[in-house]
């Protein structure tokens, strides 16, 4: 290996006032021209990381640090960020933030102009990094008029016009829409493979980019905790961190296959290889996934806290009285041919026609532009329609993008109701500043703002998932009886995952179920397949302003093609498995047919991958034994 | 209203031509008291930017500087006494005292109004054609650091109004009685200072902090037609009105009493001065068709790059070398 060009020697960092260090004793060495993707939940010290390796730890942020850290043979203690900045690109989470010129071409220029380079140079570095990126249509845009997506390409070019031996990546794509995330992925992996930029990335969902890395770094708790090839880190994942598996990882854990595949492709190479592919008859596999995709249900369902009282199911009337005709009686939100046609520009939604049940929960997807984020401020009364109708049962709650919008107090207490922190799981944090949170508990914290006072539910606080039971239990029992009246009738939801790891979407989700079961119809518009999978009952897709599908999750997450799971991507769609646990349960079940009928169906002797037996029909227990444990 | 790009032969030159220009509609404003000659240096404005397609802009600002110009007209009167010819007497005012509105001070508070009506026109001209990034280029050399700041400042306003707009749709959605005024500024000042901590981290990474100064006169950009043409309108507008005043072209003395020199000359002046400015719309060669909505298009999804091979030779894991001794610590202040 050649000479490191990020090198971390016992390197321990504590910010200024923190009670203990983001990174304790860290110890690693990135090579020339690898491409190494960072892990871990949130606070694990992945971003502390990288603003170490551009000098803004220690010399922006403050605090003290211990050990040694070079960076293309610079040591930062000796050099700061702006020294540094010739041998490092650094691009963080908000691209609206990192632009700092009023033009394309002027923010391809900065940071050359700041170096002293001619003119010449200058002009020269902005149409390489412009050509290189693909952005040189862009050049003589102002940069107030881009996307999102367009404005983290121009940020990463600035990043890469003075050609960075390494470029620090600190979650790209958590602003960005699925297509754009995944086109800054493919950009940095053509940046790392033809010019042998090495790429330090730190992400959230993982199976997006663990087949363009060589290598992960998980950390947990400031701490190195797995250094390992992709195909050996998923394998620590299964044992060490499930958080961090992948869903196909966990998929092929789950039906006891191995190794841990990297990809999509890869798991249909061992699915192949082991037979799991030959399908059962149409109706055994719809009621395999069907059976233990209701186990999942309810298993998830007990993990919960009880709710308390008579809350309407999805098919009982409404407690709320409906502001609407008698025939729409059942509803909680009836939209009638909404049109929204701006005085200028093209027309956002056509004729949109929406029903949501009480209790029921919707996801709501489609590519950026849409019209998601319209419809969900349009239900809310933030816009009026151009035509249409919009009637609810009772409130209509919107929580938007941005939590931080919604917090103007100094305490969190201030904020919101007890009960409605309670069951965000926040009653603990009362008296902390609202901007103290992390980023999941602050979408809690906005969560609980939105939802207001009508809150008795009873139980404990569904989003205290690591708390024991009842530990931060919602005073229900003094709340107002009339609380319940206050409880909107909807809830919709804004891309609530940005930016989340998998815990937190999963401490979501569980909240979001506990509400439904109260009776609040959820709408929530999200690009992540997974977490709509999760939650939702019924996916609407909108495509030019109007839904082109709406039906049952499986039904539109099984069959689609890039608004699917990666489960439903490995399986093919097949019996509509979305989740790992019915996905695992179908090859299972696919397994054990073709070893009972071994003569009829041998399995491949030219098989290459260390596939094992075929398993038993009954749920295997997860997680099998790696073959090679990394530290 | 703030810079607005365009295809037109104005917006392509370099910043000093397009303020050159700019700067000579106001000095002709301002060196000239006859409304044939202001009404010329107003029109000429407004020409201007339709022709580099601002029109909507300017007319926009028009709109809300005529009250501004219309309060300027009402109060000269009011507060001037020149001028010999009365056309309304208000009599004792109480504090005021003997108040006579003349014909003269009502005359010249239309002078000032079409005056004030022209410069804006001009300025808005200028801050919507000529590109501030440019501009404030040209005092890099002078002071890298305050022409930074400047641009910095230019970009942040749109950005922290739409802060200011996200979190004015956040409170509407919070059930309950709003937030106070004081909670609200605030939330709005903590997000300012959240977003400026983020820009510094930003202008930090992009090697502000070891900022240079440019090399000397190593590469000079070259000048376009366009350049050639607007600078010479530019200085042929300058001199025109610099040498009309001179020459006592197109004088109006409005005090004591109304004195106009309005003559076949005058007005063939002031359609020079019209006219000049609007001259190098003339050619448009180099400049592209503006795309329909006045914007570019976006460019088409990148393909897909290759998957990687998928079974990479296994790695040995890395296990970092700890050492027995302790490191020693450092500490930063700041």
């Amino acid at each position: 290996m050649s000479e490191p060009v990020l090198r971390f020697d016992r390197f321990t960092y504590r910010y200024p006032g923190a009670p203990g260090p983001a990174l304790t004793e860290l110890s690693l060495e990135v090579g020339e021209g690898e491409f190494v993707l960072l892990a871990g939940r949130s606070g694990g010290g992945k971003s502390t990381l990288l603003r170490a390796g551009c000098g803004l730890v220690p010399h922006f942020h403050g605090g003290a640090v211990a050990g040694e850290l070079t960076v293309a043979g610079l040591d930062v203690r000796d050099h700061g960020p702006g020294e540094l900045a010739a041998v490092v690109g650094t691009l963080f989470q908000d691209p609206e933030t990192q632009v700092v010129m009023g033009t394309v071409r002027s923010e391809l220029a900065f940071p050359l102009e700041n170096r002293g380079e001619s003119r010449a140079a200058v002009a020269r570095g902005v149409e390489e990094a412009a050509l290189a990126l693909g952005i040189a249509h862009l050049l003589e845009r102002p940069t107030h008029e881009l996307s999102g997506g367009e404005l983290q390409r121009v940020a990463l070019g600035a990043a890469l016009a003075g050609r960075p031996r390494l470029v620090l990546l600190d979650e790209p794509t958590s602003q960005l829409d699925p297509v754009a995330g995944d086109e800054l992925i493919g950009l940095l992996r053509r940046l790392n493979e033809e010019w042998g930029t090495t790429v330090v990335l730190a992400e959230h969902r993982l199976e997006r980019c663990l087949t363009a890395a060589d290598r992960v770094l998980a950390l947990a708790g400031g701490i190195l905790a797995c250094d390992a090839e992709p195909g050996a880190f998923l394998a620590w994942a299964a044992e060490s961190a499930p958080a961090l598996q992948t869903p196909g990882a966990s998929l092929l854990a789950r039906a006891g296959l191995r190794p841990p595949p990297v990809g999509v492709k890869a798991a249909r190479a061992t699915l192949r290889s082991a037979g799991a592919l030959d399908p059962l008859p149409e109706a055994e596999e719809a009621a395999i996934v069907e059976r233990h995709r209701t186990e999942t249900s309810r298993e998830d369902k007990v993990t919960l806290p009880p709710t308390r009282g008579a809350a309407p199911r999805p098919d009982s009337p409404p407690k709320h009285r409906f502001r609407g005709s008698r025939a729409d009686a059942n509803a909680a939100l009836r939209v009638r041919d909404l049109w929204v046609e701006p005085p200028a520009g093209p027309t956002i939604l056509r004729a949109v026609e929406l029903t949501l049940r009480p209790g029921e929960r919707v996801a709501l997807m489609g590519r950026n532009g849409a019209g998601k984020s319209t419809l969900l401020r349009h239900l809310a009364g933030l816009q009026q329609p151009t035509r249409g109708s919009i009637d609810a049962a009772g409130r209509v709650a919107l929580l938007l993008q941005n939590p931080n919008d919604y917090l103007v107090h100094e305490q969190v207490r201030d904020e919101a109701p007890r009960a409605a922190l309670a069951l965000a799981g926040l009653a603990d944090h009362a008296d902390r500043h609202p901007r103290d949170l992390s980023g999941g508990e602050r979408q809690r914290l906005a969560l609980a703002i939105v939802l207001g006072g009508g809150l008795d539910l009873g139980g404990p606080a569904a989003g205290a998932t690591s708390a024991p039971a009842g530990a931060a239990a919602a005073p229900a029992a003094s709340a107002p009886a009339s609380a319940r009246g206050d409880l909107p009738a909807v809830l919709c939801l804004d891309e609530p995952t940005r930016g989340m790891d998998r815990t937190h979407k999963a401490e979501l989700a569980r909240l979001l179920d506990r509400l439904a079961a109260a009776g609040t119809a959820l709408l929530v518009a999200t690009h992540d397949p997974e977490f709509a999978a999760s939650f939702a009952q019924r996916v609407v897709l909108l495509g030019d302003g109007r839904p082109i599908a709406d039906g049952p999750v499986a039904e539109v997450l099984a069959g689609g093609w890039y608004f699917a799971t990666e489960t439903a991507r490995i399986l093919g769609g097949a019996a509509g498995a979305l989740d790992p646990v019915s996905g695992a349960a179908l090859i299972r079940a696919r397994l054990a047919a073709r070893a009972a009928a071994p003569a009829r169906s041998p399995m491949p002797a030219r098989s290459p991958a260390p596939a094992r037996a075929p398993a038993p029909a009954a749920p295997a227990p997860p997680a099998p034994t790696p073959t090679e444990a990394p530290r | 209203m703030g810079y607005q790009r365009r295809s037109s032969p104005l917006h392509v030159v370099r910043a000093a031509v397009g303020s050159g220009l700019c700067c000579a509609l106001a000095l002709v404003a301002l060196l000239y008291d006859d409304p044939l000659v202001l009404s010329a240096a107003l029109a000429a404005a407004l020409a201007a930017g339709a022709l580099a397609g601002v029109g909507r802009a300017l007319r926009r600002t028009l709109l809300l500087a005529l009250p501004f110009a219309l309060v300027i007209a009402l109060i000269n009167p009011l507060v001037t006494e020149q001028g010999v010819t009365v056309i309304w007497r208000f009599g004792e005012l109480p504090l005021l005292g003997q108040r006579d509105v003349t014909l003269e001070a009502t005359v010249y508070g239309l002078v000032l109004a079409l005056r004030a009506l022209a410069l804006i026109m001009a300025f808005a001209l200028f801050s919507a054609v000529v590109d501030p990034d440019r501009l404030l280029r040209l005092f890099r050399r002078v002071s890298f650091r305050s022409a930074l700041t400047a641009t910095l400042a230019t970009r942040m306003v749109p950005v922290l109004q739409r802060d200011g707009q996200r979190i004015a749709d956040a409170q509407r959605c919070r059930p309950g009685p709003p937030p106070s005024r004081l909670a609200l500024v605030r939330a709005v000042t903590s997000g300012a200072l959240d977003r400026a901590t983020d820009v510094a981290a930003a202008l930090e990474v992009r090697g502000y902090g070891a900022a240079r100064r440019p090399p000397r006169g190593d590469w000079r950009e070259p000048w376009s037609r366009h350049d050639r043409a607007f600078c010479a309108a530019a200085v042929v507008l300058a001199l025109l009105a610099v040498g009309g005043r001179i020459a006592g072209v197109a004088g109006f003395e409005v005090y004591p009493s109304l004195a106009t020199s309005w003559s076949a000359a005058t007005v063939l002046f002031c359609l020079v001065l019209a006219v000049v400015p609007l001259l190098p719309f003339l050619d448009r060669r180099g400049i592209a068709d503006p795309p329909p909505g006045g914007r570019t298009p976006r460019a088409p999804a990148r393909d897909a790059v290759a998957l990687r091979d998928l079974a990479p030779a296994a790695r040995e894991l890395r296990t970092p070398a700890r050492d027995a001794s302790a490191p020693p610590v450092w500490e930063a202040a700041r």
